[in-house]
């Protein structure tokens, strides 16, 4: 029944619209004028129309970035996410600047000339020399951009690797992580999906020697200001290992073994203790309370950043940097592989 | 058979998908906003998948799946470039219908019957596809790791084939019929931009969906005969597959060779549309013709050498992630000169603000918007943190689907006269298009700061992480839009029908332009023009010619004495 009343009065309503509409543009015809052609009026209304959208597009653009401020990440936690940092930066000061230039031309532009009867264009065709000026100075900008990018892509991607990283694996799979540290030989056992079997849920191989002294864990802890070398293998469909701290991100994929190396600067102590992090764990905190939840401490964390299934948007894994000493308490009290045997 | 009959069947069912994409999405967005709230009308709309009106997580991938394969597909590939290329092509170069009328039909049921498959994939028990609409296996190919790859998945592989099958069909016809069957004097350097943008967009077409065909193809051999091109050392519900040896990172290979071009098969016909709208209501010639071209052309040969900034983050060797990042920015310089060309075409110009022309105008907007995104997402180094993050839905969003919408309606206010005869109603265009402008700034702008506060896309609920507590804010913000920019396109969907029924009848050439799409009779005629095609003596673009009484010169008009031969 209610349905029914809803489709009638949708269709009412469209009658009605429709009636009002018939009868402005009757009564336009009957005056001799075409109801639908655009008059000096129209072009100039929206002209201004045209002119008040920019300053509130630029305004919204303005409070946006006021208000989201503060929810932004907070600094880099790693070496070289200060650099993307920078980058990012420089990219983001050019384009906003493009942004606030080309934009008002656009829409200045289209107030200025809006149109009148009494009035003809400019019949322009072309400008070598201006068409020349607005491919050369992108080009010569983007050149700068492109050798900035890659020069940053190739210190992150292509570095010495620094000698003796400390060798983790982090495991995917439906839907949560697993991290696998190299024990003391620093040199993960050999691993695959076949040996999966009861309590060795990451299949790693029994017969590697290399296997005993590796340490599965379902935490990440990390000694701040050493390199680390992550290797991520995935055991289902494809995940993305993101960790957002630290401007880290790499797909894992099944099948096949991928790497990125970094060296974490900032320990979840410290990183508490960030002023930006604490307005904004404030502010959470502020937001939760009001809906009676448990109040919120920051810690590092790893998600998956690609869609992997039902419970995608909740595969999480906790990272703590911490230091040296700490991280080698808290490895004391992991069981090695050959211990869960 | 005709070709204006064809355009407009396009048209209606690109419109029909374009409403089902439209929903999906606003229902995605409740949830989005208003997680675990109860709405009545997921019930009814989603039944079993939203008990109490709380949608179930693997639906919302349902839903992301194929509002994402509509829009994309459906909506901007078929619905536009199949709408325009064939209403425009034989009226602008002055031929009586396409070089194969039978293709032509043949494109469209494809099409259509594509269309109805990807329907009927909604209504299966398992679900539709929900694996994302770029499928990357193993994800799609396991119906253990989601429902939604079962029956739902194989419609969606058989559908996509009759697609691209379509499109096939289509895009050899468009250039085949732009090629060799221009009337006298309309040479190629004559043709309107919408011409020359609907041809390079059948050539990236013809190129590229095949590719996308064998990637499909293969997919389907790993679902249903075993083979391991794509999944290798899999364990998955409690036991090991016996898929061995393939690469899931090939299948991304082959998609994005496609999926590259794509964004530009999208954008192409709506940036040609947009010249033509442009120059027509600004009294102008569009500024740097053959600029104009050849960005096109510069556009269209990159697209096909970018396909990797998609895959940075996949492990490929880094090298690669280098080469591609310098060719995905070098797109940049050809969209500024088409950005630049566009502002100066507005420059002392006569703007006559119709619907159309609005809309050709937000479309500069979000294309420089947009794209200047762009140039962060391009480069690697940057995108490790922004990747598969709201950074990317913004950017895509605004360039493609904004750019590519926007000139979709700008080309039907413009050739709705063409097409039924009649006018639409200029009101109810006005108030459609700025509630549509307003909310898809308001929509996709606040998105920039969700990627950049590492917000994950394609998350059923951001609540399973404190740290993105204070985003929820945006993410109501952002939904509120999206309600609004639904409901705006009621405005539209009723003018449309409304005129195309009881709209004030259309006189010959409404807009005073210059192509020769506005010298047919009114009334459709099959073959177009009544006696002879008509000769053409210039390009399309004499608007406000000095020394001519009128502020436009038809292309069919001699040249007079001493007008200098120009183009």
């Amino acid at each position: 029944m209610n349905t029914f009343l809803v489709v009638l009065v949708v269709i009412l309503a469209a009658v009605a619209i429709g009636q009002v509409v018939r009868v402005l543009e009757l009564s336009s015809s009957v005056s001799g004028k075409d109801p639908n052609a655009v008059t000096d009026a129209d072009n100039n209304r929206q002209g201004w129309y045209m002119m008040i959208f920019l300053v509130g597009m630029l305004a919204f653009f303005l409070w946006n970035t006021y208000d989201a401020w503060g929810t932004l990440l907070p600094k880099s936690a790693s070496v070289h996410g200060a650099e993307i940092d920078k980058l990012m930066a420089i990219s983001m000061v050019t384009i906003v600047l493009v942004f606030f230039v080309t934009q008002p031309l656009l829409f200045y532009f289209s107030f200025k000339y809006r149109g009148n009867s009494q009035r003809k264009a400019t019949y322009v065709e072309h400008d070598n020399k201006l068409e020349l000026l607005w491919t050369s100075v992108p080009a010569v900008v983007l050149a700068g951009l492109i050798l900035y990018g890659l020069s940053t892509w190739n210190t992150i991607m292509f570095k010495a690797p620094a000698e003796d990283p400390i060798v983790v694996e982090i495991y995917a799979k439906q839907f949560g992580w697993n991290a696998r540290y190299a024990g003391n030989d620093n040199q993960l056992g050999d691993a695959g999906v076949r040996n999966i079997a009861g309590a060795n849920i990451l299949g790693v191989d029994q017969n590697d020697s290399k296997s005993m002294d590796d340490v599965v864990t379902t935490e990440l802890h990390l000694p701040v200001g050493k390199p680390v070398l992550f290797k991520f293998r995935a055991q289902d469909v494809i995940h993305s290992a993101y960790m957002p701290h630290f401007r880290l991100q790499m797909n894992c994929v099944p099948g096949s073994v991928t790497q990125f190396g970094f060296t974490p600067t900032v320990t979840t102590a410290e990183m508490r203790q960030d002023p930006h992090l604490q307005a904004k764990v404030e502010n959470i905190n502020a937001i939760r309370n009001g809906r009676g939840d448990e109040p919120y401490t920051f810690d590092y964390v790893l998600l998956c950043n690609k869609i992997c299934g039902s419970a995608h948007y909740n595969m999480q894994m906790k990272i703590v940097v911490e230091t040296e000493e700490e991280y080698n308490n808290w490895m004391r009290e992991q069981k090695t592989f050959a211990q869960t045997l | 058979m005709d070709h204006k009959m064809i355009a407009k069947q396009f048209l209606i069912t690109g419109m029909t998908m374009g409403l089902i994409g439209m929903v999906m999405s606003v229902l995605f967005r409740l949830q989005l906003a208003w997680p675990e709230q109860g709405f009545p009308i997921l019930e009814r709309l989603l039944g079993k998948w939203a008990p109490d009106g709380v949608m179930d997580p693997s639906i919302y991938l349902a839903l992301v799946t194929i509002h994402g394969t509509i829009m994309v597909f459906f909506v901007l590939t078929a619905g536009l470039s199949g709408t325009f290329s064939n209403l425009l092509i034989p009226l602008q170069i002055g031929a009586r219908d396409m070089a194969s009328g039978f293709l032509n039909m043949l494109s469209y049921w494809f099409f259509f019957v594509s269309s109805v498959i990807m329907v009927i994939s909604l209504f299966v028990t398992s679900g539709p596809a929900s694996a994302g609409w770029t499928v990357y296996p193993p994800l799609s190919a396991l119906p253990q790791a989601i429902p939604g790859s079962g029956l739902g998945m194989t419609l969606w592989l058989v559908s996509m084939t009759l697609f691209i099958v379509s499109s096939l069909l289509g895009g050899l016809n468009y250039i085949v019929t732009v090629l060799n069957l221009r009337t006298k004097g309309m040479s190629m350097t004559r043709l309107p931009l919408t011409i020359w943008a609907f041809m390079v967009t059948a050539i990236l077409g013809v190129l590229s969906f095949p590719v996308l065909l064998s990637a499909a193809l293969l997919l389907v051999f790993d679902r249903s005969m075993g083979t391991s091109f794509y999944l290798s050392d899999i364990f998955i519900g409690g036991q090991v597959l016996e898929h061995s040896g393939g690469s899931p990172v090939l299948f991304q290979h082959l998609f994005w060779f496609l999926g590259h071009p794509e964004v530009y098969i999208i954008l192409l016909p709506a940036l040609g549309i947009t010249s033509e709208v442009i120059a027509t209501n600004a009294r102008k010639p569009i500024f740097g013709y053959r600029a104009m071209v050849g960005s096109i052309l510069a556009i269209a040969f990159l697209s096909f050498i970018v396909w990797g900034h998609h895959m940075f983050v996949t492990g490929m060797n880094p090298f690669l992630g280098s080469v591609f990042t310098f060719t995905t920015l070098l797109i940049a310089i050809p969209s500024a000169v088409k950005a630049f060309n566009y502002i100066t075409t507005l420059w002392k110009g006569n703007i006559r603000f119709t619907p159309a022309m609005l809309f050709s105008i937000a479309l500069v907007s979000t294309f420089i918007t947009g794209g200047l995104t762009g140039i962060i997402l391009g480069d690697s180094a940057l995108d490790i943190n922004v990747h598969d993050t709201y950074f990317v839905v913004a950017h895509f969003h605004i360039v493609m689907g904004l750019s590519a919408i926007f000139g979709m309606f700008a080309g039907i206010y413009h050739w709705f006269p063409k097409m039924y005869g009649r006018r639409l109603n200029k009101s109810l265009g006005y108030m459609h298009f700025w509630l549509t402008f307003i909310s898809a700034y308001g929509v996709f702008f606040p998105m920039h700061f969700l990627g950049m506060a590492g917000l994950p896309r394609r998350y059923y609920t951001n609540t399973a992480f404190p740290m993105f507590d204070d985003l929820a804010d945006i993410n109501v913000l952002i939904s509120n839009f999206a309600i609004l920019g639904a409901i705006a396109q009621v405005l539209f969907f009723f003018n449309f029908f409304y005129s195309m029924f009881r709209g004030p009848r259309s006189v010959q050439n409404p807009w005073k332009s210059n192509t020769l799409e506005w010298t047919t009779p009114v009334e459709h005629i099959h073959g177009n023009w009544p006696g002879e095609i008509p000769e053409v003596h210039r390009w399309a673009y004499d608007y406000s010619k000095p020394g001519m009484d009128e502020d436009f010169v038809p292309q069919t008009v001699p040249l007079q004495a001493g007008e200098p031969k120009g183009h």
